[in-house]
């Protein structure tokens, strides 16, 4: 293998990159950088602006305002047919009036290329995703699987700078969606093609991304490495959007060591990791996940010196294979989430338990 | 259990009727009549012999008609595919709010009287109509250009009449390609116009065939602009059936060129469709 050279950090660059409908502005002044080789995704509930910013990349539409580089080159002014980029979108996108063949050699005509070079590239294009043989067929006699593989030939049989996908899985059911997704994620790797990858589906964005990007409402909330994001949420919508957490309304109290002691509406005390600085009296957000929670029957509670417990009743549980996922009453009536490995016999509706939770595992944001 | 397959039927028995027994039926009498003879009296022998089919091919004059019918009937065919396929491929690209507004204009003449639209051409084209008027008020011309009573005022009564077949038939195909293939196209290398003819197009046909047809066979039967708008020599074969039966009441012959009308476009409709595959070409874009 070549020694590839040392890969550019901002190979695309967003720079101060707004779009405008009228009044209605999708993407705010983002600045955003796309690591060479990186698989990216864009996270965030519709309308948060991640197509926009994608289809503004891609050349399908114009922002408003600031800059988009791709190695260093200003692109803005540059149509979409001379960009070099793959795209992969929601519904496949296939020429149903073409073979597989030609949809996959659609780019490499356009490229002036020979019949066949042609050939031979198609041919290697449909053995990486896996179809090989499948040239003279029209997409129609395709499953929706093999369409989106197929898309994914066509995109990178051009061997494109950048690879563009617009929530490609969502069309699928899930069971192809996760094969689909591991199958993204190791030809990513394998052809080491710089990807960004829009989702609105955590799971997607968690296990695949290099590095995940959050957005709502035209801003970015957070960017960065899966388990940084997930563990680490800086604010309340991140952290919500991420997986299943419980926010309890706290007031801080005092500094104990690493960790700030708390009181709770109901009176508890807990200890919690600050993300971000407070000072007694600040009103925070205790955030929990329901995974960090241990659960116990009430009687077999043994208390501890400073642990972080609450007490409540089953109010609700949903059996989900191999997690139980119940909504704990407190006393004070207040409904927390807690997902927990099945244990021998789950715990029925209405019995009294004890829900322990690390101090590590409580995080403080402002409310 | 029963079988319950004859229930929608049902649904479907009031207009069949309607069809039975208000066109089929009719057409039936028609083919009948054409065999009759008529008595040198006026009056109708009932009769089988192909007497009146002979009298159409006796010489070239009645012939040259249907040809004359024909090539209007190209002309208006491709004068509507130009005129159509350009609105219809704004509506598809439009995303202005007037969309719908401009989609009603364009049935708007649906709510006119036929005859009242194809007699307003007269206004307009005539000597002394608004385009005379104007340019002779200007000082371009001295004297009005005869551009009533020739093919050129038919095919334009004709293309007023089946403009909107046209525009709504490709509309209703490009409406149903999606978006996403063109930019899909362009992002591989495509230009805009390069997207359009691989993809665009050649997915558009459907709606353009069927388009071409409908208008064909309508301009076949049609008799009002000609008849209105056109000259001695622009007679099409609906005038010398409408001639025949009203002016000198000869059923049995008007019947018997309706018939070749008749047997004429069937032909035409099924080589078509076999050719140009209107039902394949849907085959191959249905996913299922």
């Amino acid at each position: 293998m070549v020694l590839k050279q040392e890969k550019d950090p901002a190979f695309v660059k967003f720079k101060g990159i707004e779009k405008r409908y009228g009044k209605v502005v999708a993407v705010k002044k983002m600045d955003l950088e796309i690591p060479e080789g990186s698989l990216v995704t864009l996270l965030g509930p519709s309308g948060c602006g991640k197509t926009t910013l994608l289809r503004m990349l891609a050349g399908l539409e114009e922002p408003t305002h600031g800059d988009i580089f791709i190695k260093g080159k200003r692109i803005n002014d540059t149509p979409i047919h001379k960009r070099n980029l793959g795209i992969i979108f929601q519904n496949y996108a296939l020429f149903p009036h073409k073979t597989i063949f030609d949809n996959v050699a659609f780019g490499l005509k356009y490229r002036s290329a020979s019949k066949a070079i042609m050939k031979e590239k198609v041919e290697k294009a449909l053995e990486t995703v896996r179809l090989p043989g499948v040239g003279d067929r029209m997409p129609s006699q395709l499953s929706g699987g093999q369409q989106q593989r197929i898309a994914l030939a066509r995109a990178i049989v051009i061997e494109p700078d950048v690879l563009l996908m617009d929530e490609p899985l969502s069309a699928l059911d899930e069971n192809l969606r996760e094969d689909m997704r591991r199958e993204i994620d190791n030809l990513q790797q394998a052809l080491g093609v710089t990807t960004i990858f829009v989702t609105h589906d955590q799971r997607e964005a968690l296990s695949m991304s290099d590095k995940v990007v959050v957005m709502k409402d035209g801003f970015i909330q957070q960017e960065g490495d899966p388990e940084e994001v997930y563990n680490n949420s800086i604010n309340h919508f991140v952290a919500d959007f991420l997986g299943h957490s419980n926010f309890l309304n706290a007031i801080v109290k005092e500094k104990q060591g690493d960790y700030l002691s708390v009181t709770l509406e109901d009176n508890t005390i807990c200890l919690a990791v600050p993300a971000g600085t407070f000072n007694k009296g600040d009103k925070v957000e205790m955030v929990i996940r329901a995974q960090k929670f241990n659960l116990g029957y009430r009687a077999d509670h043994v208390p501890e010196q400073g642990e972080n417990v609450f007490f409540g009743k089953i109010k609700d549980r949903s059996y989900m294979g191999g997690e139980v996922s119940y909504f704990v009453e407190l006393e004070n009536k207040l409904v927390l989430h807690a997902i927990n490995f099945v244990k021998r016999s789950p715990y029925r509706r209405g019995d009294e338990v004890f829900m322990k939770v690390m101090h590590e595992h409580c995080r403080l944001l402002k409310a | 259990m029963k079988n319950k397959s004859w229930k929608p039927w049902i649904l479907l028995s009031p207009s069949l009727a309607a069809v039975f027994f208000l066109l089929v039926v009719p057409v039936c009498f028609v083919i009948v009549y054409s065999f009759w003879l008529r008595a040198p009296s006026g009056a109708d022998i009932p009769a089988f012999q192909f007497g009146n089919y002979a009298k159409f091919f006796e010489d070239f004059f009645y012939p040259s008609i249907l040809l004359t019918t024909l090539r209007v009937a190209l002309e208006t065919v491709f004068l509507c595919l130009i005129m159509g396929y350009i609105p219809a491929y704004f509506f598809y690209k439009t995303e202005s709010k007037l969309k719908p507004f401009l989609m009603i204009i364009v049935m708007l003449p649906f709510w006119i009287s036929f005859i009242i639209r194809t007699l307003s051409w007269i206004n307009i084209l005539g000597d002394s109509g608004l385009i005379n008027h104007v340019l002779m008020r200007i000082g371009v011309i001295q004297e009005p250009i005869a551009m009533l009573y020739n093919e050129g005022a038919v095919i334009m009564g004709l293309l007023q009449y089946l403009l909107p077949f046209m525009i709504l038939n490709i509309y209703v195909s490009l409406d149903g390609i999606d978006k996403s293939l063109a930019e899909a196209a362009k992002s591989l290398g495509c230009t805009e116009w390069q997207a359009f003819k691989e993809v665009t197009m050649p997915l558009s046909l459907p709606g353009v065939s069927a388009g071409c047809l409908l208008v064909f066979v309508l301009t076949c039967g049609t008799y009002l602009p000609p008849m209105i708008l056109g000259g001695p020599g622009n007679e099409m074969i609906a005038n010398l059936i409408f001639k025949r039966v009203i002016g000198t009441l000869d059923w049995p012959f008007g019947s018997a060129i309706s018939a070749i009308l008749l047997i004429l476009l069937a032909t035409i409709v099924y080589t078509y469709n076999r050719y140009m595959g209107i039902s394949q070409i849907f085959k191959t874009l249905s996913n299922e």
